[in-house]
């Protein structure tokens, strides 16, 4: 079973890169571009092969892990 | 007194932090991450700057849930003292020793710099050297030192006292100026700036030595 994590900054928590990135843009000529928020996505190959029980694992290991709470908010998809 | 300095894939602060500890008479054992236990009666552990693990994932993230930090999150907990610089302090947050978290640098570029901060206060084992007000010039030299915390976490950072050190020239866009932060025991510090970098003449300054001094001395009985 496959599970793919976002792993997003939080709104309100100011994003440098997605700002510089914003910035780019309209610098190559991209206009009406608001604000841009850069993320990573981690994808994970689980043997669990029961959805629920795989969204719990995914879901501890994002809180222990993957993600840091105090500034990050995270989202999964299973299957 | 005996300090142990943790040693990650990737640190590279670690040996100038123990000849820091050392020339302010410390007894100090290196610690490979894959330990699992501290030497037996450490006072205090070092938490060296350098890019743990390659920085993946984020900053510190991996070196927080590493065997040897499960043991310093008890030597906290038992009221022990530690002392995480850069990498370090990173570490010390994602473990949630302390609160917080540090973010990618506002101006996004790698800052290696000497910086003026300000001792914020001279109420700690770390900082009892300095006077409160003071003016130092330490180094930083990092691209993750944007310190975060909300209003509230900050405003109980500053009520409690517990803000050590601020920039006075912020080269980070760290909330409040934050350039390093106390445990609520006062018995943790976490700082961006690299004190082992400025304890001899030869760094071309020595502003950090009184912190190894204050502290050791504070650990060292009489």
């Amino acid at each position: 079973m496959k599970a793919r994590v976002h792993v997003m900054l939080k709104d309100g928590v100011l994003d440098p890169q997605g700002q510089a990135v914003a910035h780019a843009l309209g610098a190559l000529g991209f206009e009406g571009v608001g604000d841009v928020r850069q993320g990573k996505v981690i994808d994970l190959e689980l043997h669990e092969t029961d959805t629920e029980a795989a969204r719990a694992k995914v879901r501890e290991m994002c809180e222990k892990l993957l993600a840091n709470t105090v500034i990050e908010r995270y989202d999964i998809e299973i299957g | 007194m005996k300090a142990a300095v943790l040693v990650f894939p990737g640190s590279n602060c670690d040996r100038d932090l123990a000849v820091a500890f050392r020339a302010a008479g410390a007894e100090v054992t290196m610690v490979w991450h894959k330990e699992d236990a501290l030497p037996a009666g450490v006072d205090v552990v070092g938490i060296p700057g350098g890019f743990s693990f390659g920085d993946y994932l984020r900053c510190g993230a991996i070196a927080a849930r590493s065997p040897i930090t499960r043991a310093v999150i008890e030597h906290t907990h038992r009221g022990g003292f530690a002392l995480g610089i850069c990498n370090g302090f990173q570490v010390l947050t994602e473990t949630g020793i302390l609160p917080g978290a540090l973010m990618r640098n506002a101006g996004l570029k790698f800052v290696c710099k000497p910086v003026d901060l300000i001792v914020e206060t001279g109420d700690s084992a770390f900082t009892s050297g300095y006077e409160a007000g003071q003016r130092i010039t330490i180094p930083v030299a990092h691209h993750d030192g944007n310190y975060v915390g909300d209003a509230d976490l900050v405003a109980r950072l500053s009520g409690e006292d517990r803000i050590a050190f601020r920039y006075a020239d912020n080269p980070n866009g760290s909330v409040a100026d934050i350039a390093g932060i106390l445990s609520e025991n006062r018995r943790v510090l976490g700082l961006m700036p690299h004190p082992e970098r400025a304890a001899e003449p030869a760094h071309g300054g020595t502003d950090g030595a009184a912190l190894f001094r204050s502290l050791i001395g504070a650990l060292t009985p009489a």
